[in-house]
């Protein structure tokens, strides 16, 4: 079994979608890693050599930022966006869209499931 | 859609021209302004502003992390007076 970065590959799926369930790794930097190591990306992870595995993770190591350090980098950032007090600081800390998108309706993904508010009390 | 690199950072020529004389002679007031669209400058870390939120001016001492924002960022337009429990008018402020 191929391990990059600290997460293991699915054995049966393509090696150019395997290297999407790496966080920071989508379809386009996957294709450019695979080019960058000389590996073909349509063949399956369980194929692939020791050799070809070694190849894809130095290439990952050097050129690109993935999982801990990525998630780090990302907390950093919003931390900083907090710290000095800035509108999108002020929207991240509220759990609110940052980037000026509606709130009366949808945002779901920001906010979180449904909590009804306000209605009035039945009167027993 | 981000600004053209051709033109540069915008920042109103009054404000840093008031700037650049307090960096000059080296004196610290606060300096009202309405500009909240101005982007931060190195040359404005250490001075407070004081930026207008349309309502009054909120003073906001720059930092050598705010360059690069615009001063609007940072004085907020809206009070949001939280929803439900019927007509109470108390005026909460927006917490930190």
């Amino acid at each position: 079994m191929a391990r990059i970065a600290g997460v293991d590959l699915p054995k049966d799926k393509q090696l150019e979608v395997a290297l999407t369930y790496i966080y920071g790794i989508g379809l386009t930097s996957s294709h450019q890693i695979l080019k960058k190591a000389g590996v073909n990306p349509n063949i399956r992870v369980r194929d692939l050599t020791e050799e070809e595995t070694t190849k894809i993770r130095e290439v990952i190591d050097h050129e690109y930022k993935v999982e801990g350090d990525l998630r780090r980098e990302e907390n950093m950032n919003i931390k900083r966006l907090i710290e000095i007090g800035s509108y999108r600081g002020l929207r991240h800390r509220r759990g609110l869209p940052v980037r000026g998108q509606r709130t009366k309706t949808n945002a779901r993904t920001r906010k979180g499931p449904i909590k009804t508010v306000g209605r009035k009390k039945r009167e027993v | 859609m981000s600004r053209s690199l051709k033109k540069g950072p915008y920042v109103q020529e009054s404000l840093m021209k008031k700037i650049e004389a307090m960096n000059k002679s080296g004196e610290k007031k606060v300096i009202k302004t309405w500009s909240r669209r101005s982007t931060i400058f190195p040359e404005m870390v250490g001075h407070t502003l004081a930026v207008h939120d349309g309502r009054r001016h909120v003073p906001i001492y720059i930092t050598e992390d705010m360059v690069g924002h615009k001063l609007g960022e940072f004085a907020p337009t809206r009070t949001f007076r939280s929803h439900g429990s019927g007509a109470r008018t108390e005026r909460t402020t927006i917490l930190k």
